[in-house]
This record gives C-alpha cells, structure tokens and sequence, in this order.
C-alpha cells in the first residue's frame, strides 16, 4: 500500500489504462534491456562483441512504453536504442546475445551487427544506419493497412538528428498527405552523435509537425507509462482513419554514441541532471508505492540473462562458406505477428 | 498474336497483373490522371482506381521507400521512376535498404521499380541516363533490360512476381519506335540472354537500345555476326556469353552507358577471366565516353554509340 509520504514521491498516476501487471511488465521490460546491455558491454570488452556497442542506457523508457501499446498485428522499425521493443515483441534474450556477438543464431544470422536487427516472424524491421530510412518503410507499411481497409498501425523510432534529412519530410508529407496510420517516435536525447540540438535545427521539430497537417505531442521520455499513453492515443487516432502523429520523446543519452565515446562534449552537470530522471528509478518507486516485489523481478531477470549468455556462448560462429546464402529470395518471406502484452488488447 | 509498341507491351504487362492480382499496383509522379509522362499508364486509373495508381508528391526516395514498406507487408508495388535519371533521389533506398533487407533479416522486398531511361533525343544531362551500372555494383538488386516487346511484357511481368527488387530499365527511345509480335495473355521471360541472331564469325553483346543498333549495324558486313540480347544485368547469363565467345571467337561490346564500370566492363572481365583462351583478337568496347550526355543533337550523337561506330568496329575485329 501506498503511504502518505510514499504518495508524495510517487510520480502522478499518467494512464488509467494499466494494471499492476503491465507497470511490472513495463519495469521487467526495461530491466532486461539494460541488463542485457550492461553484460553485452562487458562481453564487449571480453572481446567477444566484435564492431563496436551502441546501448540506449536512460532511455529505455521510450520503446518499452511505445510498444506496450502496439498490438500483435502492427509493425515496428526499430532504432538502435530501443532494444525493450524487440524484448516486448517476443524476441529471446540469448539470441540477441549471439546476435551482438556475430553468431549464427543471431536473428541476422552474423550478416549485421549490433542492435541491426528486426525479428520478422515478431513484426520488426531492423534499423537501418542511413537514418531516418526507417520512416519511410513504416510509412510504406501504414500504406498497405489503409489500401487493404485494415485497422493496423506502424511505428518507427528516429532521433533529433535524423529530422535534419530529406526523408523525414518526405515521410512527413506522404504520411500526413494519405492520413496513414502511422505513429513516428522523435527520440530527443538531446544529442546526435555530438552536435547537440542548437546546431541540429533552429525550430523544435515537434512544432514541423503542424506543417504537415497533424499533431505532435512531447512526452516524458522518461517515463515508460507517459509514453505508453501518448502512443495509445496516437494509435488509436490511427486506427480510427485519423492520420498519423509524431510524438517527441525527450530524454537523454546518457553513455556515449558507441562503446569508444567518452563524451566528453557533453557537461557533467547536465548528466547528473538527468540521472535523477532514471526511467528504471522511477518505475520502481511508482511500483514499491503500489506494493510490488521490484527486487524479485531484478532477481529474475538476472537469472534469465544469465542463462541467455550461456546459451549464446555455445552458438556456433557462422560458416564462411554460407556466405553468399541469402542474397535474393526464392520465395515471399514476409513480416508476422508479434507479442502484444498489454491487458488492453486481451479484454 | 496481336502487335504492339514496346510502351505498349509495358501497359499491357501492368494490365494483366493488375487484373489478376490484387496485390499489385502503381506509385509515381503523374501517373493517374495524366497516365505517365510517357502515357505508359494512360486509362489506368479509370479502370483500377485512385488507391491502386497512386499519384505520389514528388519525392522518389518515398517512393522507393514507401514501395519497399507496402512490400514487406505483402503487397506487390510497381513504381515508376518518371526518368530513371531521377533515381539518384531514391538511391539510398534501394541500395541500403531493398538490396540488404533480405540478407540481413530474412525479409523478402518484392518490389519493381520501372525507370525510363535512355537518350538519343536531345533530353541533355538529367532526361538521358542510364543508371544501370550503379545498381550493378549495389548486392542484392536484379536488373533486366528488355530490347523487344515481347520481352518487356514478359520481363515485367516476371519482375512483378519476382519476391526480391527488381530494377526494370525500359528504354524511352524505343517506347515508339520498336513494335512486334506480343503473346496474348499472361507469361513470364526468364531473367537469361537471349541471341537476337545467330552467327559464327563475331558477336556483338547490348542490351537494351544498343539490341538495335548491333542488329542494323552487323546486318550486311562480310562475315557471319552473332548478336546476343543480354536483357538481363543482374543475374548476368555468364554461361550464354561464354558459349557465344567460344563460338565465334572475337567479340564487340556495346554499352549506351557511359563506359566506366560499365555493365560491358564486367561483360568484357568476364570473357578475359573464363574465356580468354577461346579468343582470336581482343575484346572490343563501344560505349558513351565519360561525359554528361549533352543537349545539342550533335553532340549527343557524336558521343552516343551509333550504327556506323558499331559497324566499323566490327569490321576491324572480323579483319583482324
């Protein structure tokens, strides 16, 4: 039960829409994805990640709280920082492990690398580097949905930095231009790479959205139920014939571009700043002030990821001579569904 | 059999996978009312419908990028590059994202992307390219270059069903002037070459346009001249050029393109490479210098392969 004093800590209540289960889906989603990043990065150091790491430590909040809102039959194209989104899908945890570490059971089989990946039997397309080229797939996808009268949605995630390229807009314009039902997650964590946002753009890309003809709303990316709320609304828009929305998730990047970066360019106290926002620290205080065992769901996802190391340890190294396999398809192998967790979809 | 123009076998191809599969249909820039700036689409939208023949705003990377996204979804898209000069626009897309989709994720990109491509009318820079080389060298795109008809009815119609990207370049110069005999119905072209003639004492590989200009161009010479249509680029039919080369021994290669990696540079490797020892002179090239294909008709016809070129070229190899 929640005390007096406990209250007053406890962030406002942002949806009525979640149970208990789904905050603790919510909190279980983003501890996984910051559990397997931190022991990736040290499977990075170990020298068994080869490249380098990208890892989305403070900003799990955004993909957990936008995909706990999307249903089996939508589709996703992830960026690189949003590993809670393939986690929510349904994706393994040991497969993403032999994923970082190049092996033949990776979901890319070792052709790409990192967090490049999209699960296509969970609905996910993988990132692609020329960024945001993923809104235009997803645009593509809320196209196919609205010419076959379905009532499904896309979402694709792109950081500040992408709104500076053509392919924003185009996507910007042919969404808004057909009302697809597409939802387009702006990722604000303040830096892309390290030009922050003052060298990026002159007017904060939430008010382009107007431009288009549609809305966008800035969420606490922060806060994986604020951003689940946002994005329910947006999908429901959607849904409803509508038209799309950008959503701006502010938050912050708190490591590095990539595992060399030490950031230098960014000030001390701007970090600390957002250290106190933790998504994870906050999710577990709104949880304890609602009486849930936090440290049991710590404990269990410790021990899954755990056992996922072990497992994609033992995953073979792909074989040089299935090198050329797989450069054109012999037949359709197409996006299915993937999880859908939230208790809104299963009244 | 009925005749039709090239451009009307092109209409004919999209007509009869519109009509039997409701998963194919149209994206470009003027193409529904208007029918094309070529007019390949002419009546479409009157018998398939606004959603089917989309009329786009003019941004070829969504196009190529919102085709790609309807791909994965399940859908058949079609979409028209207005000049394949403009595909540069669309690059990014098709090279980082149509070509390595598959490979990287098991995720298939059924897509055909038509670009009229092209000179020999004064278009000048920007109305007369052909890009086909930039996606030769990019993985995971197939490439097909129909000289005739019946092959670009066939050939699209294979690139429609075909579940990866295909480049489909049709050749704006022959929209009119090439006509003939085209199968009724529905029918697939294998993405292989083809021997527009057979000979035994030279060949003279093209695609596309340059079908043409070799069959004008070798058509009373003293000397038996094979002429082989690759009509496919990627996949190159490796083995009907090997067994062409080994027949006859001497070889010219014709490329519109501008000749610098061009797909007649990796014709030409592939015969020192695999048939070198089958050879009696040396592998010759006609192609477009490496310049901009200029506006003036003099100009661009002193720099675009012309039946005479091809014709003197072939005579010095079969004297040699």
């Amino acid at each position: 039960m929640a005390t007096e004093t406990a209250r007053t800590e406890v962030p406002p209540d942002v949806t009525e829409h979640l149970t208990t289960d789904d905050r603790t889906g919510l909190l279980r989603a983003m501890l996984m994805m910051r559990g397997i990043e931190e022991r990736a990065m040290t499977l990075y150091r170990q020298g068994k990640v080869p490249g380098s790491f990208y890892d989305g430590f403070g900003q799990e909040a955004v993909s957990a709280g936008a995909t706990w809102a999307m249903a089996a039959e939508d589709r996703l194209c992830i960026l690189h920082r949003d590993l809670a989104a393939h986690i929510i899908r349904g994706v393994e945890p040991w497969r993403i492990f032999a994923q970082y570490m190049g092996r033949a059971d990776g979901i890319t089989r070792g052709r790409d690398g990192n967090v490049h990946f999209g699960d296509r039997t969970k609905g996910c397309v993988g990132m692609v580097s020329m960024l945001p080229d993923m809104m235009l797939i997803a645009t593509g996808m809320a196209m196919a949905f609205k010419l076959r009268g379905e009532a499904r949605c896309a979402i694709t995630w792109f950081g500040d930095g992408s709104t500076s390229r053509g392919d924003f807009h185009e996507a910007m314009n042919w969404a808004g231009v057909q009302k697809l039902p597409v939802i387009f997650i702006l990722e604000n964590n303040q830096y892309a790479y390290s030009t922050p946002l003052d060298q990026q753009f002159a007017v904060n890309p939430i008010e382009r959205a107007a431009a288009y003809g549609f809305p966008g709303v800035s969420a606490d990316g922060n806060d994986p139920e604020a951003m689940f709320e946002v994005v329910r609304a947006a999908r429901e828009r959607a849904i409803a014939g509508e038209g799309p929305t950008l959503v701006e998730a502010v938050t912050m990047r708190m490591h590095g571009h990539a595992a060399h970066d030490d950031m230098k360019y960014v000030p001390t106290a701007q970090v600390e700043e957002w250290r106190a926002k933790d998504p994870i620290d906050r999710q577990v205080r709104r949880l304890e002030a609602l009486g849930v065992d936090t440290q049991a769901v710590r404990d269990g996802v410790k021990t899954e990821i755990e056992e996922a190391v072990e497992r994609a340890l033992q995953s073979p190294q792909p074989d040089p001579e299935t090198v050329l396999d797989g450069l054109f398809a012999d037949e359709p192998s197409l996006l299915e569904d993937g999880n859908a967790p939230w208790s809104g979809f299963r009244s | 059999m009925p005749t039709m123009t090239y451009l009307q076998a092109i209409s004919d191809a999209m007509r009869e996978e519109m009509r039997a599969d409701e998963r194919v249909f149209l994206m470009g820039e003027d193409i529904g009312t208007f029918g094309g700036a070529f007019k390949v689409t002419d009546g479409f939208i009157d018998e398939f419908g606004p959603k089917r023949v989309m009329d786009t705003p003019l941004a070829e990377s969504a196009i190529i990028g919102c085709a790609i996204g309807a791909s994965v979804e399940g859908l058949r898209p079609i979409a028209e590059m207005q000049f394949s000069d403009f595909v540069s626009c669309g690059f990014d897309q098709l090279v980082n994202v149509a070509g390595k989709t598959y490979y990287r994720m098991g995720l298939s990109v059924n897509i055909t992307v038509r670009l009229p491509s092209g000179g020999g009318f004064s278009g000048g820079p920007y109305h007369s390219q052909n890009p086909e080389a930039w996606f030769m060298h990019a993985p995971g795109l197939k490439i097909v270059a129909p000289s005739t008809a019946e092959d670009a009815k066939g050939l699209l119609i294979s690139a429609v069903r075909d579940p990866n990207p295909v480049l489909f370049m049709e050749h704006k110069h022959l929209y009119r002037r090439v006509k003939g005999d085209v199968p009724a119905g529905s029918y697939e072209t294998p993405f292989t070459a083809r021997i527009a003639r057979e000979g035994t004492d030279l060949t003279v590989i093209a695609y596309g346009a340059m079908v043409h200009t070799a069959l004008e161009a070798t058509a009373d010479l003293d000397g038996s001249v094979e002429v082989l249509d690759l009509r496919s680029l990627v996949p190159l039919d490796e083995e009907a050029i090997l067994k062409s080369v080994r027949k006859t021994s001497k070889v010219v290669i014709i490329d519109e393109a501008n000749q610098m990696c061009a797909a007649g540079a990796q014709v030409a490797a592939i015969i020192a490479e695999r048939a070198f020892e089958d050879l009696d002179g040396p592998v010759v090239r006609v192609a477009t210098p490496d310049v901009p294909i200029p506006f003036s008709p003099t100009l661009e016809q002193s720099v675009l392969p012309q039946v005479d070129d091809v014709r003197e070229a072939c005579r010095e190899l079969l004297e040699y």
